[in-house]
C-alpha cells in the first residue's frame, strides 16, 4: 500500500486538476457534439426547436457530468464498479418485466425528463467491472480457464438479459466490449480464437434454427438480416431504409448538396433521419469531404484514448480507457457500416451525433471516467 | 503487456476505420453519379397537363360543343386541421345536403392527409365566389377551375356530335399504346358520335410539369413546365339553326330527317327525334334518367338518320324505273294498264288503290305512285339490276361518316338471298323489292344521298366536316352518274309532278313560290303483313292500329327543281302515310335551307298559309345567337 500512497502524492489535487484534463478530447467531443445539433437543426428544416434545441441542453448536462466524473478520484470509481454493475444489472432484469415497450422491444424506463436505457449502463459499468477486475487479478492467472470463465460470465449474464429484450446491437457491443477488455488485459490469444470458432458454429446455429419452435432470434431480427443480404428484394419494405440511406450518401458526392439542400432528408425519403440514420444526412449535404472528416474526428478521439491507455501506468486506468474507448468505436463501427449498407439494420445510434438523451449522457460519463482516469493517473 | 495490446487493438480500429472510409469514398466518389439518378428520380415527379379539347361547331361557327369552366371546392386534410369545424363552416355557405356533408367528411378522413377531395363539383359562380372570399376561414378549403364539356344546343346534336365521358377499360382496350393522358383521373374522351370518331383530332397533346415530391408523394413545388397543345376546333357541315328547326319540327315524333347539299355533299341537317340531353352524360346521369331514355318506345338514344334501317317504300320506286331505262327494259314511252293488283304465280300483288290506275305511263307511274306499273316493270329488269342501280345510288353502302352505328342497310341481290337465307332468289321477292319493301332497307341519310345523286346527276359523297382548325376540308369534285341524263330528267320530271301535279300523292306539299319548286316522292311502307283475312273484311286504317304497328311515313325530295340546290329525306316512324306526315316535314325542312331561316309564308300554297303560320309560331325554336333553348314550356 505504500506504493500506491506514494503514487497519490503526485497526483494533482483541488481545482488544479482541471489543468490535468484532457482538453484536446475536451475539444474533439464538443466539435462532433455541436455538428450532431447542427445536422439536427438542418433534418428539422432550419427549425432549432425540434431536436437541436433539446439535444444541446443534454449536451451541456452531459458535459457537467463528465467533468463530474473526471474530478472524482479514479480510485473512487474502481470502488464502485461492483456497485454499478449490479446495479445495472438489476435495472436490466427491471425493464425485463415493467419496461416501456418500443418496437416489441422492451429497452426504456421512463423518467418523464429521460428514457433511460439500463443497457446503455451496462455498456460502461461492465467495463468497470473488468478494469477492476484485472486490476485485482494476478497478470500470471489471466488466462488460467477458471479466471477467465469469470469474465466470461460477468460479460455473458447481462448479455443474455439484452438480447432478451431483444436488442441484437447492443448484445453484441457488450460482448465486444467485454472481450476488447480481456484482450487488453493479456488473455491467450487462444482463448479469442477459440470463440472465433464458436462464434462461426453459432452463426451457423442462428441460420439452421430459423423456422423451427428454438429460433434463437426474432422473426424480425431474421428479416433484418435477409433485407441486409440483399436489400433490393424488398425496396419499400424492409429494404427501403437501406437503399434511401445509400441513395442519400452517394448523391451526396466529393462535396454535398449544401447545408439544408439534402433533398433525401428534407423530402422525407431517409428513414430514421434524426437518429440512427443521422450521418447520412451529413454525408448528403457534406459530401465525402464532411463524412471523411467527422470519421477522421472520431478517428483522432479514439487516437487520444488510446495514447491515454498507453500513458497510464495504472492498470485498471488504462483497461477503463480502452473499454470506453471501444464501446465508443463499436458504436461508431456498427452504426456505420448499418448506414452504409456493410451491416444488417440493427438500431445504434451514432455517439454524439444521434437525437437522444440517454445515449448521449452515457457515453459523457464514459468520457468522464477516461478524464478520470486521465487525470488521475500516476506520475 | 498493455501498451502491446493496445497497440494491437489501436491498429486493428485504424484498419476498419480506414475500411469506413474507403467505402465512403466508393460511395460518395465512386459511386456518386448513380446515387445523384437515383435521388432526383425519387424527387421528382412529372405531371401531365390535360390538354383543352378542341370546340365543334356549326359551319357558320356557332357553337356546338365548348369547354365550360367547371367551378368546384376541394379540401385537403393536413391543411385543415379541424375538418368536422371547416366543413361545417362550409356547408353553411353552399348548398350541400346533410349527406353530402357526412359522406365528404368521411371521404377526406379515409385518405392521406395531403390528397385532396373532392367537396363539391360544377358550383354556381355565386357559391364558389362566397367561398373564395371566406378563404381566410376555411383552412384546407381551394376554389379550383377545371374545364368540362358542354353542350350548349343539348338535345338539337345528340346523336350527330354524341357526349364525351371518363376513360373506361374499354376506351383502352384496343390501343397498343394508350396517350398517358387517358390514365389521368376522369379525363375526358369522346363516347360516340363526332366526339369519338374525330377524338384524335379534339383532343390535343398534354403538357407536362416536373414537380417536387416528398416521400409520401405530397407536391412541395412545381420544377418546371411545358404547355401541350390543344385540340383543334372542327366545323361541321351542319347549319345548327337549320337542325333546331327540323327538331323542333318533328317534336315528339319518332322520326329522322336528313337534308344535304347535292353540289358537294355537305349534311346540313341530320336530326333524329326524340332527342336526348348529352350533357346529362357528361355530369353522370342517374339511374332512372338513364332508364327513362332506354324504356322509351320511341329510343331516343338511337341515331336513327344513320343507323335506322327502314324499307324504303315507295321513295324506292324512282331506283327501280332508272334501272329499268338504264337496262333498256323500257323506255320513257312505256306504259302499263293498272287494274288494281297484278296476278302472278297464283298470288296476287295488290296496288294500293284498290281500284286501279288504269293506264299509266312512266311519269305517271311516280305521280300516282302506281304499283302495279313497277311489279311489271321489275319482272322486265330483275332484282339483280336493280340492285346496281341502288349501289349507285348509294343505297346498300356504308357513308364513311364520323359517327356512330352507320348502317349500311341492304340493297338484295340473288347472291345475297342464297347466302343469307339460303334460299333461291324468287320473282316475288323482285316484285316485293320494286316497290322497296321486302328486303330492301335504307337509312334516311342513305336515302338524302340517292334523292342527290338523282337531282345532281353525280355521285355526290355526304360530308360531315367542313373545317379542321380554320382549314377548309377540301372537296373533290363529284364524278357524273353513270345513267343517261335524259333517264334522270324523266325521274326528276316524275317527282316534280307528284308534288306538283293535281293527282300527284303529295300534292298538298307543294311550293309556290317558282324559284323554289319542290320535288320528290312519298313512301309508306308496311311494318307488318296484311293477311288475305285482313285484306277480305276490309284493310284496317292506320288510325285504328296500334302506333308500333302503324307504316312508317317517308319522303324524298329536292328543290328547287329546275336547278336542285337541296335533298331532303324524311322518315316518321308509324307515322302513317308518306304524303300526309312525311311530306309537310320535308317541305319546311328544305324551305328552311333555301331561305336560310323560317320560310316566308308566301312560299307556301294560299289555302294553307293561316294553319302554317300557327304551326311555325309556335315551334319551340332556340335563340339564333346564343343557342340557348326557348324559355316557354315545350308542348
Amino acid at each position: 500500500m505504500a506504493f500506491f500512497e506514494n503514487r497519490l502524492k503526485q497526483v494533482p489535487t483541488g481545482p488544479r486538476k482541471v489543468l490535468f484534463i484532457n482538453w484536446p478530447l475536451v475539444v474533439l467531443v464538443t466539435a462532433v457534439a455541436s455538428v450532431g445539433v447542427l445536422m439536427l437543426w438542418s433534418i428539422a428544416g432550419g427549425d432549432f426547436d425540434v431536436w437541436a434545441r433539446r439535444q444541446t441542453q443534454v449536451f451541456i448536462v452531459g458535459m457537467g457530468l463528465m467533468f463530474f466524473v473526471a474530478l472524482v478520484p479514479i480510485w473512487f470509481w474502481r470502488s464502485m464498479s461492483g456497485i454499478a454493475y449490479l446495479v445495472a444489472f438489476l435495472l436490466l432484469v427491471y425493464v425485463e418485466f415493467a419496461g416501456e415497450t418500443n418496437k416489441g422491444a422492451q429497452r426504456w424506463i421512463d423518467f418523464g425528463f429521460l428514457q433511460f436505457q439500463p443497457s446503455e449502463m451496462m455498456k460502461f459499468a461492465l467495463v468497470m467491472l473488468l478494469a477492476a477486475y484485472y486490476d485485482w487479478l494476478d497478470v500470471r492467472k489471466v488466462s488460467r480457464p477458471l479466471w477467465v470463465l469469470l469474465p466470461v460470465l460477468i460479460t455473458v449474464l447481462p448479455t443474455i438479459l439484452v438480447l432478451m429484450q431483444p436488442n441484437l446491437g447492443t448484445s453484441l457491443m457488450l460482448i465486444m466490449a467485454g472481450a476488447t477488455v480481456m484482450f487488453a488485459a493479456g488473455v491467450s490469444l487462444w482463448y479469442f480464437v477459440a470463440v472465433g470458432i464458436l462464434v462461426t458454429g453459432a452463426v451457423a446455429a442462428v441460420f439452421l434454427s430459423r423456422g423451427t419452435p428454438w429460433q434463437l432470434l426474432h422473426d424480425y431480427q431474421y428479416s433484418r438480416i435477409d433485407t441486409f443480404l440483399n436489400p433490393s428484394a424488398d425496396p419499400l419494405g424492409a429494404g427501403y431504409n437501406i437503399i434511401q440511406a445509400k441513395i442519400a450518401l452517394g448523391s451526396g458526392g466529393w462535396s454535398g448538396k449544401g447545408f439544408m439542400q439534402g433533398t433525401q432528408s428534407r423530402l422525407n425519403f431517409l428513414p430514421e433521419k434524426q437518429t440512427d440514420f443521422i450521418f447520412t444526412t451529413l454525408a448528403e449535404e457534406f459530401g465525402f469531404v464532411g463524412a471523411f472528416s467527422l470519421l477522421v474526428l472520431y478517428a483522432l478521439i479514439l487516437g487520444f484514448c488510446l495514447v491515454a491507455a498507453i500513458q497510464n501506468r495504472d492498470r485498471f486506468s488504462s483497461l477503463l480507457i480502452v473499454g470506453v474507448a471501444a464501446n465508443f468505436f463499436f458504436y461508431i463501427m456498427v452504426n456505420l457500416s448499418m448506414v452504409m449498407g456493410m451491416a444488417p439494420v440493427v438500431g445504434v445510434p451514432l455517439p454524439l451525433m444521434s437525437y437522444g438523451g440517454s445515449a448521449m449522457l452515457v457515453i459523457l460519463v464514459g468520457f468522464g471516467l477516461v478524464q478520470s482516469a486521465h487525470v488521475h493517473r500516476p506520475r | 503487456m498493455i501498451t502491446r495490446r493496445s497497440l494491437m487493438l489501436g491498429g486493428a480500429m485504424a484498419a476498419m476505420v480506414a475500411a469506413l472510409g474507403a467505402r465512403m469514398r466508393y460511395l460518395q466518389v465512386d459511386q456518386a453519379d448513380e446515387f445523384r439518378l437515383l435521388a432526383e428520380e425519387n424527387r421528382i415527379n412529372i405531371r401531365l397537363i390535360p390538354p383543352t379539347r378542341g370546340m365543334i361547331q356549326d359551319r357558320n361557327g356557332k357553337l356546338i360543343a365548348g369547354n365550360e369552366q367547371n367551378y368546384r371546392i376541394i379540401i385537403t386534410r393536413d391543411e385543415a386541421g379541424d375538418v368536422d369545424l371547416v366543413m361545417r363552416r362550409l356547408a353553411s355557405l353552399i348548398p350541400m345536403t346533410a349527406e353530402e356533408l357526412d359522406d365528404t367528411i368521411v371521404a377526406v378522413k379515409k385518405h392521406s392527409s395531403f390528397v385532396p377531395v373532392i367537396v363539391k363539383d360544377r358550383l354556381s359562380w355565386a357559391d364558389f365566389s362566397k367561398v373564395s372570399i371566406n378563404a381566410p376561414a376555411l383552412p384546407g378549403v381551394a376554389p379550383e377551375v377545371g374545364l368540362s364539356r358542354l353542350y350548349p344546343r343539348d338535345t338539337d346534336f345528340a346523336h350527330v356530335v354524341g357526349y364525351v365521358g371518363a376513360v373506361s377499360d374499354q376506351d383502352l382496350e384496343g390501343e397498343t399504346d394508350p396517350d398517358p393522358v387517358l390514365r389521368l383521373p376522369k379525363f375526358q374522351v369522346g363516347k360516340i358520335g363526332v366526339e369519338r370518331f374525330m377524338e384524335a383530332t379534339l383532343r390535343g397533346t398534354a403538357g407536362t410539369k416536373k414537380i417536387e415530391v416528398n416521400a409520401v408523394g405530397r407536391v412541395m413545388r412545381e420544377l418546371e413546365r411545358e404547355e401541350g397543345t390543344p385540340g383543334a376546333d372542327i366545323r361541321l357541315t351542319i347549319n345548327a339553326d337549320l337542325q333546331n328547326f327540323v327538331q323542333a319540327r318533328l317534336g315528339n315524333e319518332s322520326a329522322a330527317v336528313v337534308v344535304v347539299d347535292v353540289t358537294n355533299g355537305d349534311i346540313l341537317c341530320c336530326v333524329s327525334s326524340p332527342s336526348f340531353d348529352p350533357n346529362l352524360f357528361v355530369r353522370g346521369i342517374s339511374h332512372t334518367e338513364y332508364a327513362s331514355l332506354t324504356e322509351n318506345d320511341h329510343r331516343p338514344l338511337a341515331n336513327k338518320s344513320v343507323s335506322g334501317a327502314y324499307p324504303p317504300g315507295s321513295t324506292f320506286k324512282v331506283v327501280t324505273g332508272l334501272a329499268a331505262l338504264t337496262a333498256g327494259s323500257i323506255d320513257e314511252g312505256y306504259k302499263v294498264r293498272c287494274p288494281g293488283y297484278l296476278e302472278f304465280g297464283g298470288r296476287r300483288f295488290h296496288c294500293w288503290s284498290r281500284g286501279g290506275h288504269g293506264t299509266v305511263s312512266l311519269t305517271n307511274s311516280l305521280t300516282w305512285s302506281c304499283d302495279v306499273y313497277y311489279y311489271d316493270v321489275a319482272q322486265k329488269v330483275g332484282i339483280d339490276k336493280i340492285a346496281e342501280m341502288g349501289r349507285i345510288l348509294g343505297l346498300g353502302e356504308r357513308h364513311d361518316l364520323p359517327m356512330s352505328a352507320i348502317t349500311e342497310g341492304n340493297m338484295p341481290t340473288k347472291v345475297w338471298k342464297q347466302e343469307r337465307h339460303k334460299q333461291d332468289w324468287r320473282i316475288g321477292d323482285t316484285i316485293n323489292a320494286s316497290i322497296g319493301q321486302g328486303y330492301v332497307l335504307a337509312s334516311p341519310l342513305q336515302l338524302a344521298v340517292m334523292t342527290a345523286r338523282i337531282a345532281s346527276g353525280t355521285s355526290v359523297v355526304p360530308r360531315l366536316i367542313r373545317m379542321i382548325d380554320g382549314q377548309e376540308q377540301p372537296v373533290a369534285p363529284a364524278p357524273a352518274l353513270p345513267v343517261d341524263p335524259v333517264h334522270l330528267q324523266a325521274m326528276r320530271k316524275g317527282m316534280h309532278d307528284v308534288v306538283n301535279a293535281e293527282r300527284g300523292t303529295a300534292k298538298g306539299s307543294k311550293i309556290v313560290d317558282p324559284t323554289m319548286v319542290f320535288a320528290g316522292k312519298t313512301g309508306t311502307s308496311q311494318v307488318r303483313n296484311i293477311t288475305k283475312a285482313e285484306r277480305e273484311r276490309g284493310v284496317v286504317s292506320n288510325d285504328d292500329l296500334p302506333w308500333n304497328r302503324r307504316d312508317h311515313a317517308l319522303f324524298v325530295g329536292f328543290a328547287p327543281y329546275d336547278n336542285p340546290r337541296y335533298a331532303v329525306s324524311v322518315v316518321v316512324e308509324h307515322g302513317g302515310g308518306g304524303s300526309a306526315v312525311a311530306a309537310p316535314i320535308a317541305r319546311d325542312a328544305i324551305l328552311y335551307a333555301m331561305s336560310d331561316g323560317v320560310p316566308a309564308l308566301d312560299a307556301y300554297p294560299k289555302a294553307q298559309r293561316g294553319r302554317i303560320e300557327s304551326m311555325l309560331k309556335e315551334l319551340p325554336l332556340r335563340d339564333p345567337a346564343t343557342g340557348a333553348a326557348p324559355t316557354t314550356e315545350r308542348a
